[in-house]
């Protein structure tokens, strides 16, 4: 690892740039809280969700972090449970990211409830048959027990409880990302979700959305301390994301084939795949070209070995993400509940046809408010504790 | 610290000396002892309304005597027949000069039934 | 420091003080307090038969009263409320056309009761589902849960409402069968408003009722009865 002795003048840079980096987090923030006013003063007609549409933007960048905050344990757990020594030493980062995507994601999603002022009745009722009361107690438990894991790597006397620790975050973590599975695969009475398929589908893709979190984080602190990855350890990250980024695309495959064998579902099929509008292109631009066949070239083709090819093929991970994301929650609202199979339907209430829906600024703020409480998280944790990766020379597992 | 120390020493005393508050000029509508003893419904009449509200909606117990209906009835202004149309309304006033939020209004009607059926009818 | 506000401190630290006193006495003051009606009972299944060869095409009466009593807009905009619509529907092999009015279906086993985080949706002993509003936080889940669609969000701050039927920004909303009227002896507005008399009101579980013999004698399904949530809403003629 190559490194240039630090100037007071570079430090100086540095510093400042700090600052602004805060301050340009600070300001989308404040930007998010305005629009939680907006709607907390005027309701939700401020957005553009309505009562066919009735999960938004919002959403869309709420499961993307908290499912992205499960993924990007995945390193930590090869290092803990798997003893993968280059892994272990990237826990600590991991873990950070973990509770700031989950801290970003939990506060979206609370404050686009209807009544956020009334928060405390979540915990005060619960009802134990909805996944979405479980999941106040996956997420929560998420975070305590990524803090004491965290504690046990950071902590030198707690170091023994490491491995049990992360035995812990990573069944803790499956079970997480299958409640946010669950939340869509229990809704039996929609065709776009009401699938077992769905809780693995999540996992794997919390795999490869983590990771590419993971590498633009890391690529970053790299870049920040003057350092360079070393090309064995990228290598092996790259072949990773990759792997994951295959596997995630196969479970797609995978849910969409199952969909469009059964013919009550092919109505469906061909509005999110071939007809829908903008769900498609989304679709097959925005998931399929962009999110994953363009990352694996970058990944795979001979020749472009540096890492900053390795951050654009994660950015371009999650931007796939968001864009799948967005074709399976806002379009398998949009199609029709099927109330008369095999009539010709019409109503007041939107009933037989597709529904539209155009987000306003204010979800974008708001989603976009979340994602800087987790940019604000990291560059502060990153700063004041060390979380830059120490690798040891010798790398062998 | 010191000053912050004799900030809040002040504080306390003249907390102290604050003996007899007065309280706010409420619009008491027919105002009298309705359903309990005055004094008694300051301090508890929330909950009555909680109670009651859990009886009321989830176990279709209506109790007819202390419901918010009946509150509003007896208390709403005999000049607009509301509870929360002005400052010095009935709930307002206290809720106010207490500072407490008063949240039974984001869906609850503020206004006396009686006076809102007719409206309705003359439409 | 204002003379007004040592006064509201003072204020509020003796009604602390009499909290815990007073929240003992009003318990047993409230168990003995009169003029209750007895409840909801489990014996009891109320539901509603509709005939759609009686309902009307065209015709909203039905429609039109449930925005009366229940004090909403009216409008159609996706982000108004409605509690029930008219639907019109075309069998595509046959051509046969019909019109049917569609609400909450008062399921037995409602998704929505069951999805919810708070306990808010929820089925009362006489099988009417309502959302306790004190509870929802807006989550909109029941929404997603719902196979009928039968609930909407109140997405604006909410004026004049009937003092029967309190309904507000930032909760979920749906038919409520016109509970207050039901509890006081009543039937749904819709059910009285039908000029045709296509919507039959009644309790399922008492055999001497008109709707419990007409369900007995006649032909009536369930919408959705794939999904096995047994709703209180069935439909003649379909």
């Amino acid at each position: 690892m190559a490194s240039s002795t630090p100037t007071l003048e570079s430090l100086r840079t540095k510093n400042r740039l700090y600052w602004l980096l805060l301050a340009i987090g600070g300001l989308v923030a404040m930007a998010g809280m305005y629009a939680v006013h907006m709607m907390e003063s005027h309701g939700h007609i401020i957005t553009g969700m309505n009562n066919q549409i009735v999960w938004g933007m919002p959403h869309v960048f709420a499961i993307f972090l908290i499912v992205a905050a499960s993924g990007v344990l995945n390193v930590a757990s090869i290092g803990s449970v798997f003893g993968k020594a280059i892994y272990k030493a990237r826990a600590p980062l991991a873990s950070l990211l973990s509770i700031a995507m989950l801290s970003g994601g939990l506060t979206v999603l609370m404050l686009d409830l209807g009544r956020p002022d009334r928060i405390i009745v979540a915990a005060t009722n619960y009802n134990l048959t909805s996944v979405f009361a479980w999941n106040v107690l996956l997420y929560s438990g998420m975070v305590g027990l990524v803090v004491v894991y965290l504690w046990t790597m950071m902590e030198r006397r707690m170091n023994p409880y490491n491995k049990m620790a992360g035995i812990g975050v990573f069944v803790w973590r499956f079970v997480l990302t299958t409640g946010t599975g669950l939340i869509f695969a229990f809704l039996t009475a929609r065709q776009a979700y009401g699938s077992a398929l769905l809780p693995p589908m999540f996992i794997v893709l919390s795999f490869a959305w983590g990771m590419a979190v993971f590498h633009l984080v890391q690529t970053s602190i790299y870049m920040w301390n003057e350092k360079e990855i070393a090309p064995a350890i990228l290598q092996r990250k790259k072949h990773l994301l990759g792997v994951f980024v295959l596997g995630s695309l196969y479970m797609v495959a995978t849910y969409h084939f199952t969909n469009a064998y059964f013919s009550h579902q092919q109505g469906f099929e061909r509005f999110i795949l071939m007809d829908g509008g903008v769900y498609p292109s989304l679709f097959w631009w925005g998931y399929i070209v962009l999110g994953n066949i363009v990352p694996l070239v970058l990944l795979y083709a001979p020749g472009i070995q540096r890492d900053r090819w390795t951050a654009l093929a994660s950015l371009l991970v999650v931007t796939g993400g968001f864009a799948l994301l967005y074709v399976f929650i806002i379009g398998g609202q949009a199609w029709p509940l099927q109330l008369f199979p095999g009539y010709e339907v019409s109503s007041t209430f939107a009933d037989g046809q597709i529904s539209a829906y155009s987000p306003s600024i204010y979800e974008f703020l708001l989603g976009l408010g979340g994602l800087s409480i987790a940019f604000l998280i990291t560059t502060v944790s990153v700063r004041v504790l060390n979380f830059m990766p120490q690798d040891k020379p010798y790398i062998a597992d | 610290m010191k000053f912050l120390v004799s900030l809040l020493m002040t504080l306390c005393i003249s907390l102290a000396w604050a003996g007899e508050a007065a309280s706010p000029k409420l619009d008491i509508g027919k105002g009298g002892q309705c359903v309990e003893d005055t004094q008694w419904m300051r301090k508890n009449h929330m909950h009555l309304l909680k109670h009651g509200r859990d009886d009321a909606l989830r176990r279709g117990i209506r109790d007819e005597k202390h419901s918010l209906k009946n509150c509003i009835e007896c208390h709403a202004s005999t000049k607009d027949n509301s509870v929360i149309a002005r400052e010095d309304s009935f709930c307002v006033g206290c809720h106010k000069y207490e500072a407490v939020k008063l949240d039974c209004f984001e869906c609850h009607s503020g206004t006396r039934k009686s006076a809102w059926l007719a409206q309705r009818n003359k439409k | 420091m204002s003379e007004i506000d040592i006064q509201r401190r003072q204020f509020l630290k003796t009604s602390v003080g009499a909290a815990a006193v007073a929240i003992a006495s009003g318990m047993m003051l409230y168990s003995v307090a009169q003029g209750k009606s007895e409840g909801a009972s489990s014996k009891v299944r109320w539901g509603m038969l509709i005939d759609t060869n009686q309902c009307k095409p065209g015709c909203n009466d039905c429609v039109t009263a449930c925005n009366n009593e229940n004090g909403l807009s009216g409008g159609t905009l996706p982000t108004d409320s409605q509690w029930i619509r008219k639907i019109e529907i075309k069998d595509i092999s046959s051509g046969r056309e019909l019109s049917l009015p569609m609400m909450c279906q008062h399921c037995e086993h409602p998704p929505c009761v069951d999805v919810c985080p708070t306990n808010a949706s929820m089925k009362r002993a006489d099988g009417i589902v309502l959302v306790d509003k004190h509870r929802c936080i807006g989550c909109r889940y029941c929404m997603m849960a719902c196979p009928y669609k039968a609930r909407s969000f109140v997405h604006e701050a909410q004026h004049d409402q009937n003092p029967d039927v309190p309904r507000g920004k930032g909760t979920v909303e749906s038919c409520t069968l016109c509970v207050h009227r039901i509890d006081v002896g009543g039937k749904p507005a819709c059910s009285e408003a039908c000029p045709n008399k296509a919507i039959i009101f009644g309790d399922l579980n008492d055999p001497n009722s008109e709707i419990a013999q007409k369900v007995h004698s006649v032909a009536s399904v369930q919408i959705r009865a794939d999904l096995r949530l047994n709703p209180g809403v069935r439909y003649q003629g379909l």
